[in-house]
């Protein structure tokens, strides 16, 4: 029963709007792993699915109900790229720097990427449309260099090309 | 049993032994680093490199196992080369300065840089020193000196079970600390430092107190007394190259003369008044339970071990109740000295300052909780670690070694053997027992020398149970009662024997918890490097102590009953409560 009741230490002493809004979806998504093994990546991966990043009262939330130190939750977290503790962009740009894309011009993919959205790795443009990431293999090291948005791969990318690939985007979330 | 080679010597071991065992066994030296015995091998450090015949990649002998007809080098050429190269990377990562090092003396890293032979800088890595973290009262931590062996890890994650420190971020930018690599307070370590006793560097160590104390000692206007608490009186001699288990009491007081305090007092004294008043409290307890039906939290749990205070009130509120209301000794010596002292003496207590001489850095952490000033003033100003105090002592230019012994002052300094005992894993619940039980019965304590043989020891958790006979009319209602009792020590195990508990699958009328492994001799403040050898070294000095008494039960120390006549007046009275008892507080789990 405990467990599918929401924590009450977290909710006492952080009654934080960011997160008690989703407290019930979480509380259902550790339901769903409860006493499985290795529960925490699968969790933390549903509960960043639902808001695009891990807030922080969230990690805190997450840690309370299966009983994993924050700290380890934070290890996870912080060790994997894939997570992000900070909100991101509608699009998530990965520019591949493993050995093949970085010998093929990913270098200067990624500055391009950087001068033309303006921000830096690990961050997101004002409007929320753009973050940029760096990705470490793709497995398509053929066609090097590679660069991911969301779920599509772009192949053979080059950095004079990197406008028109983000029109495309654009044009999409505008229709 | 199988049969291997290593530096061309045929041995015969066990199978499922690691190399590194292996060649312990036929006395061959390997240097580790990462490696904590006892413990699941991490291979983090690769220090402890060895050559295979047929196997292309030297491997970490503390984690690969023997195989039949196996032939091992410890100290080919190529062995050499690659240790040093190893050790050369470790350095190049640290970030230290050794001459003002806390850990020149007794540093792993740089004995063991020293031993590969390495004598100069072959990778410069210059980058500045991250900023040091004193965000606790207990510790520092200096992340720039961190070699990553994850010692700290297994010991705050496996034995304590509080996993404070793990792995952030990844690869080079890879930190050992708190969650986000943010500072110790922001999780909820117990600040036991046990994590500070197995760092091989520099890395975690104890907030130096002995420059406030020198200043103390060195300001006339100051009468300046300390306490030493019984743990530290068998390890103080390993400071000076004593063998562990050796007893050195009457060197130390001397030595604690020489260094200029006015008062050399035991925290023993305060141990006995502890066995009064939690004595007391327990059979208060029973009493409501069992007589008046009242609904009173058991088992009594004791509550000398601040970083187990901590661990209760992040980890077990529920449990919160059940902690005796006693403070530890060793602010129960700080209220009494600020009050009772200083009223025998004639000083005002706004000059008298109490240093405590510990086997902790919790403590240090204790004497500055908020509630610790129930005589005005906070009760006890600086704690010293063993470690300190050898220090300060070696500062100090005194030839510990050939010291004469002398004896500690009165009043704060007679105690009885059950107070020494207090030292160790199962020591106060004998001492409460000693003491309850003839109050109960009104005869000695029916067991061989005193001692309770089934909680003697390092098993993690102990239990005994005692029926009670011939109760006197006072305690009429515990005759036939079967007492039950526990010990735990470490949090991992406390962790263990609470879920029992709280399951309701063990029942207990006391339970006695050291946050330490082996107990405060055990303690994170002690000599480095302690393992179970030197645990139980210094348990049988403990017991030698104990032993050595005429008086070994703490009700008949002559100045508890004096306290109690002139300024106390009772045990659970009013003046104990006000000066004797505190309350504690749930603490939140995440910040
Ligand atoms: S940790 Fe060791 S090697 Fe590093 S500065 Fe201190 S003594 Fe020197
Ligand atoms: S002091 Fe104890 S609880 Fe805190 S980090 Fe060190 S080992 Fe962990
Ligand atoms: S702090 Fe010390 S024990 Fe922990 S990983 Fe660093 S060097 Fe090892
Ligand atoms: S001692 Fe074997 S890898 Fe560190």
């Amino acid at each position: 029963m405990s467990n599918i009741a929401t924590d009450l230490r977290y909710e006492v002493s952080h009654p934080s709007p960011t997160v008690t809004s989703i407290i019930p979806i979480i509380d259902d998504i550790v339901q769903s792993f409860y006493n499985t093994e290795g529960a925490l990546i699968p969790v933390l991966q549903s509960v960043q699915n639902l808001r695009g990043y891990l807030p922080e009262e969230a990690l805190k939330y997450i840690s309370l109900k299966l009983n994993i130190p924050f700290s380890e939750v934070t290890g996870v977290v912080t060790f994997y790229s894939y997570f992000s503790t900070v909100p991101r962009g509608e699009y998530i740009v990965r520019v591949c720097l493993g050995t093949a894309c970085y010998v093929r011009g990913g270098k200067e993919v990624l500055s391009a990427f950087r001068d033309y959205l303006g921000i830096n790795v690990g961050e997101t443009t004002q409007d929320k449309l753009y973050s940029l990431e760096i990705g470490r293999c793709f497995g398509a090291c053929g066609l090097a260099p590679v660069v991911m948005i969301n779920d599509d791969v772009h192949q053979r990318v080059k950095p004079s090309k990197i406008k028109e690939l983000l029109k495309s985007y654009q044009g999409e979330s505008n229709e | 049993m199988l049969e291997i080679t290593i530096n061309n010597k045929k041995l015969t071991v066990e199978s499922g032994i690691t190399i590194l065992q292996a060649a312990k066994t036929a006395e061959i030296e390997i240097p580790t680093l990462c490696h904590l015995e006892g413990k699941t091998p991490l291979g983090a450090c690769r220090v402890c490199l060895v050559e295979v015949e047929g196997t292309a990649n030297l491997l970490a002998s503390c984690a690969t196992p023997v195989r039949n007809g196996m032939n091992i080098e410890t100290n080919s050429q190529k062995v050499r080369h690659a240790r040093k190269t190893v050790v050369e990377l470790l350095l190049s990562e640290h970030k230290g300065n050794c001459q003002f090092c806390d850990r020149s003396d007794d540093c792993e890293l740089r004995e063991l840089a020293h031993k590969v032979g390495i004598r100069g800088e072959r990778f410069v890595v210059n980058e500045e020193a991250p900023a040091l973290d004193e965000s606790t009262a207990a510790l520092i931590r200096d992340s720039g000196k961190c070699i990553k062996c994850r010692r700290c890890i297994t010991i705050c994650n496996e034995v304590q079970q509080v996993g404070a420190l793990f792995p952030q971020y990844r690869g080079y930018e890879t930190e050992i600390s708190p969650a986000f690599a943010r500072e110790l307070e922001t999780v909820a370590c117990v600040q036991c430092g046990q994590c500070a006793a197995v760092c091989p560097v520099g890395a975690i160590i104890e907030k130096d107190h002995i420059a406030g104390v020198w200043a103390a000692l060195e300001n006339p206007d100051k009468h300046v007394v300390v306490q030493t608490a019984p743990a530290i009186r068998a390890a103080l001699g390993e400071c000076f190259d004593y063998e562990p288990g050796t007893l050195v009491t009457g060197k130390m007081v001397t030595a604690l003369r020489l260094l200029g305090f006015d008062g050399v007092f035991d925290t023993n004294f305060a141990a006995d008044l502890t066995i009064i008043e939690e004595g007391t409290e327990l059979l208060t307890r029973l009493k409501k339970a069992l007589v008046d039906k009242e609904d009173v939290a058991l088992p009594q749990f004791s509550s000398c071990s601040p970083g187990w205070i901590n661990f209760t009130e992040y980890y077990y509120p529920d449990f919160l109740p059940n902690l005796s209301t006693c403070k530890s000794p060793q602010q129960m010596f700080g209220a009494v000295a600020k009050t009772y002292y200083a009223e025998r003496m004639g000083i005002d207590p706004a000059d008298i300052i109490v240093v405590s001489a510990m086997p902790c850095t919790a403590k240090k952490f204790e004497a500055e909780r908020a509630e610790m000033n129930d005589s005005g003033y906070q009760d006890v100003d600086y704690v010293l670690t063993t470690r300190e105090l050898g220090r300060m002592i070696q500062e100090a230019g005194i030839d510990f070694v050939n010291l004469e012994d002398d004896a500690m002052d009165s009043p704060l300094g007679l105690s009885s053997g059950a107070a020494d005992i207090f030292a160790n894993t199962g020591g106060v619940m004998e001492a409460a027992l000693r003491t309850v039980w003839e109050i109960v019965t009104g005869s000695e304590l029916p067991m061989e020398n005193l001692h309770v043989k089934p909680i003697m020891g390092l098993e993690g958790v102990k239990e005994v149970a005692a029926t009670i006979t011939g109760a006197v009319p006072e305690w009429s209602f515990l005759e036939g009662v079967e007492v039950k009792l526990a010990v735990a020590h470490g949090l991992g195990n406390a962790k263990k024997l609470l879920e029992k508990i709280k399951a309701g699958e063990a029942e207990y009328h006391f339970v006695e918890i050291m946050t330490c492994p082996g107990g405060c001799i055990g303690g994170g403040g002690q000599p480095r490097f302690t393992t179970d050898a030197i645990r139980m070294a210094r348990i049988g000095a403990i017991y030698k102590e104990d032993e050595g008494k005429e008086l070994r039960k703490s009700h008949l120390n002559p100045e508890i009953t004096k306290i109690y006549e002139d300024f106390l007046k009772k045990p659970l009275g009013e003046k104990s409560h006000h000066l004797l008892h505190t309350e504690y507080k749930q603490k939140e789990l995440v910040m």
